[in-house]
């Protein structure tokens, strides 16, 4: 019988170090939903965990290389929203774009990182992005409309990483 | 080390977080912990008040030690030993 030489645990004695993981999805695209997932994922990898975010359906937009960085936050029917308007005036023309350079301004304001800013700072860190596949085929997104260092990825190939999670959450 | 009773808490390095939100403050912190070596010491300044249990969490999470905190009504200060994990 020859010795795994591989396994440095037999030789130092040490018992292996195995991070704990974090497995989210991410399924809404708007500017304000768009920070959880990003915040609790660089939390994650900060206390040297891994982490990984399924972005499905609208969340794909969060990845979407033309659409990261336009994200909004809606006046209409939003009774939390930055602009706490009524309906009928929360669904004039502009007050969208309006609720969300204030919320864009809260943010900057608070120094806040923005959401392009977080995908960065979570990438370089390990984070992993996985690019719901269903939801580019129905939504007629290509490989090529993704920011870079996103997996393409089915719900079998998620599940299979957040089998091993300690920590999953739907966003 | 110091052999007096009272915890010991001289830094290697000091990381103000003054104004920021989490997770600034866990985000940065972990960045600054990971260039240091094993034993040395972080003093990390803090204004934000979720900081008072975070970053006793990053600590206990990441393995390292968190030798002293101190609160008052502008910020927090945590001296924070790394453990041996990278």
């Amino acid at each position: 019988m020859t010795p795994d030489t591989d396994d440095t645990r037999a030789v130092t004695g040490e018992a292996p170090r195995i991070p704990k993981r974090l497995a989210l999805v991410a399924s809404k695209g708007t500017l304000d939903q768009a920070y959880p997932p990003l915040i609790l994922a660089s939390t994650a990898v900060s206390l040297g965990w891994e982490a990984g975010i399924y972005f499905t359906f609208y969340g794909l937009d969060v990845l979407h290389k033309d659409r990261f960085d336009k994200l909004k936050v809606a006046s209409l029917a939003n009774p939390a929203g930055p602009m706490q308007l009524p309906n009928a005036i929360g669904a004039l023309p502009g007050a969208t774009a309006a609720a969300t350079r204030m919320m864009k301004k809260w943010m900057t304001d608070a120094r806040m990182p923005s959401i392009p800013e977080f995908l960065d700072m979570t990438r370089d860190l390990g984070v992993k992005f996985f690019a719901c596949a269903t939801t580019m085929g129905v939504m007629g997104v290509s490989e090529e409309d993704l920011i870079e260092g996103a997996d393409i990825a089915g719900a079998a190939a998620f599940l299979d990483y957040a089998a091993d999670a300690d920590v999953s959450m739907f966003v | 080390m110091n052999p007096n009773s009272t915890p010991n808490t001289d830094a290697d390095t000091t990381l103000d977080c003054s104004g920021l939100l989490c997770p600034l403050p866990v985000y940065k912190a972990a960045l600054v912990l990971k260039r240091m070596g094993s034993g040395e010491r972080l003093r990390l300044v803090t204004t934000d008040p979720g900081a008072l249990e975070d970053i006793p969490a990053m600590a206990r999470q990441r393995g390292d030690l968190l030798v002293s905190s101190t609160a008052d009504d502008e910020k927090q200060v945590f001296v924070i030993e790394k453990g041996s994990q990278p």
